[in-house]
Order: C-alpha cells, then sequence, then structure tokens
C-alpha cells in the first residue's frame, strides 16, 4: 500500500515538472520566433513593393535615404516576428498610408485611375471602328456615285481609236509564221 | 421604297446618338472626377490668415496631452497651438528640437500648446529620439501621412503656429529657432487671439 502511495506521488511529480517545462516551452516561443534570420533579399522583396516617404517615386529597396534604411530595419524586424510580406505592407499602408504602396489598392479614387485606361481603350476602339464604318461606307458611295455616273455618260469608242494589243497581233503573227 | 428604308433607319440612327451620348457622358464623368482628385493632391499649402486644416492626433505612450491619448484641433481650441512636423532621421530637426523643448517649457502655463508630429518615422526611433533628446511635449505619429498631407508639407522640419481662434499665424520651412518663438507667440498671447 504505501508503495503503491509512493508511485503516484511520483506519477504527479512527473506530470508536474511535464506541465512546468511545457510552460517553458511555450513562454520561450516568441522569443524563438525573433531569431527567425531574414535575409535582405526577403527584406528587398517586400520592400520593392513600397515606396520611399521622402525621395518621391523611388522604391525602398534601392533608396539610399536614412528614412528608408530605418524601414528596411523594420521590414526586417516585422518578418523576422513572423510577420508575412502582405501584413507588412498592410502595416506600412496603415501607418504611413496607401501612397507608400508601389501596387495601392482598387477602390475609391485609385480604381479610377485603373479604370480609366480601360475605359479610354474601350471609347478609342468604339471611335476607331465607327470612323472606319464611316470611311468604308463612303468609299461604297463614290464608287457607287462614279459607277453611275460612268453607265450615264459613257459613249461607245470607235473600234479604230481603240490601240492594238502590241503584244496580241505579235503573237498572232509568230503563229502565222510557223 | 426610300421612305420605308428611312423609317427603317431611323431608330437604329437614335439608339446610336443615344450610345455616343453615353459614352460622352461616361468619358466626360471620369475625366471630371481624375481632374477632381488631381487638383486635391496638389491642393496650395494652407496659408498664414487661413484657417487650420483640422486634425487628429494620437499621441505616444508617455507624451500624451493633459492626459489625453487623443486629441483634436478642436480639443485645443482658445489656445496657441506649435505644431511641429519632425522626423528622427531629420538631420536638421536636431538644430531645432532643444529650442522647441525650451519655449515649451517656458510657455506651456500661458494658454500655449506644443505638438510634435513625427512624420513618416519608425515609432521605437521616434522615442529613442525623444529620449535623447528629454523632450517632454506631446507628441504624436502623423498616421497614413494625413496630417503632413493636408497641411502640404514639403520635408522636416516644419512649424505651423495656430492662434487662438484656430487660425495659421506663422508658416516655418526649416529649423525655427527660440527668437522666432518668442516674437509669434509672444505677440499672440498679447492679442490675446
Amino acid at each position: 500500500m504505501p508503495e503503491l502511495r509512493s508511485k503516484q506521488i511520483r506519477v504527479r511529480r512527473l506530470a508536474a515538472a511535464l506541465f512546468v517545462l511545457l510552460g517553458f516551452l511555450l513562454l520561450a516561443l516568441p522569443a524563438l520566433a525573433q531569431d527567425v534570420p531574414v535575409t535582405d533579399d526577403e527584406v528587398n522583396a517586400v520592400a520593392k513593393d513600397l515606396f520611399c516617404p521622402v525621395c518621391e517615386s523611388t522604391p525602398l529597396d534601392v533608396c539610399p535615404t536614412q528614412a528608408c534604411a530605418d524601414w528596411r530595419e523594420l521590414i526586417r524586424q516585422q518578418l523576422s516576428e513572423g510577420s508575412t510580406p502582405e501584413e507588412v505592407q498592410a502595416y506600412f499602408a496603415r501607418q504611413y498610408g496607401d501612397g507608400v504602396l508601389a501596387n495601392p489598392p482598387k477602390s475609391g479614387f485609385t480604381l479610377i485611375l485603373w479604370a480609366l485606361p480601360v475605359v479610354a481603350v474601350i471609347v478609342g476602339g468604339v471611335f476607331f471602328t465607327r470612323y472606319v464604318r464611316t470611311l468604308r461606307t463612303s468609299a461604297a458611295e463614290v464608287d457607287e456615285e462614279f459607277e453611275e455616273d460612268v453607265v450615264e455618260t459613257a459613249v461607245p469608242i470607235p473600234a479604230k481609236l481603240i490601240a492594238p494589243d502590241d503584244y496580241k497581233s505579235r503573237l498572232e503573227e509568230e503563229l502565222r509564221n510557223r | 421604297m426610300s421612305d420605308i428604308a428611312n423609317r427603317l433607319e431611323q431608330p437604329q440612327k437614335s439608339s446610336r446618338s443615344y450610345l455616343s451620348i453615353a459614352v460622352w457622358v461616361i468619358v466626360l464623368g471620369l475625366l471630371a472626377v481624375l481632374g477632381w482628385g488631381l487638383v486635391n493632391s496638389t491642393a496650395p499649402r494652407p496659408e498664414v490668415g487661413e484657417m487650420a486644416p483640422k486634425f487628429n492626433l494620437e499621441f505616444f505612450d508617455g507624451y500624451e496631452w493633459e492626459g489625453k491619448t487623443a486629441a483634436s484641433l478642436e480639443d485645443m481650441k482658445g489656445q496657441i497651438v506649435v505644431m511641429n512636423f519632425w522626423a528622427s532621421w531629420c538631420v536638421e530637426c536636431r538644430v531645432e528640437t532643444d529650442e522647441l523643448e525650451a519655449a515649451w517649457q517656458k510657455y506651456q502655463d500661458q494658454g500655449v500648446v506644443f505638438v510634435g508630429v513625427a512624420y513618416s518615422d519608425v515609432e521605437p526611433n521616434s522615442i529613442a529620439y525623444m529620449e535623447e533628446f528629454d523632450v517632454t511635449f506631446p507628441h504624436a505619429p502623423d498616421l497614413g501621412t494625413r496630417i503632413s498631407h493636408d497641411y502640404e508639407i514639403t520635408g522636416v522640419p516644419e512649424t505651423f503656429i495656430i492662434d487662438q481662434t484656430g487660425e495659421i499665424a506663422y508658416v516655418q520651412i526649416g529649423p525655427i529657432s527660440g527668437s522666432t518663438l518668442d516674437q509669434i507667440i509672444g505677440q499672440l498671447l498679447a492679442d490675446g487671439g
């Protein structure tokens, strides 16, 4: 009986030790996540889709300013903490505005900027088609009018005024001479 | 025969003209919206004598205003507001920070609010900068760069001094000096808004 009791106590102690160990592991997880090394290429892959806040239209991955160096370091830190590139970009948009995104979301005024070239192509296509049709119609009308004029004003040409076909006459002559 | 042909052609012609009108309306509408957006994006800087654009601030921890974590220009009405745009990466800003802190210490009990707005800065760097200079006046990040956009700043540092009625009294591009702060704030306090 005392043996069974001491066995139970040992099992309980072991279970408690395991719980404590598990607790330490859970606490250490964020620290482990922070240790994930992030390469410059991974940072630049995110940075190339962001714009420098100081120099207009300069991608963040190639900008030499201190502000951009700080931003790249922030990207590195966030990636090392486990954020995805999309989450990093969303953070930058929230913190610094959509203007820092190389590909701003297609909504609001930006949507019009995206839609305008498509609309311009469609409208241009419609007008071009109509223009070509107009040209064809007017050309056909001109042809018709010309044919009508030719028929109305046609005067038979006397046979003697028609120039003899030189080639044909030479051919006939050669055939005759054979 | 030609009458019948004309009658058949008429509805086609009218539907074509409606389509043409619709296309033009769409094109002109899009161009108008685009123009409006471009005009807004290149709005002129608010000048002295004009009402200051409204803003909302969410202060950095430890740099709140009167214990509030967030405040707007409306909340500060009746007081002189010295709004300074800066950044930790800005070299020129280092020239003026001590002067701003000294002026804040001098005027904070006389109805003058100093607000630092960190432009395109990384928060830990902003905090480190403020700690380096022992800055104590309220500071906030320019979230979404909305405030700097509304005030059309061209860079940092820039300082806007807003009088008690909400009008812009002075604009400084580049570092501001203690003597300029004394002169403008002294004048506004004497006028009493």
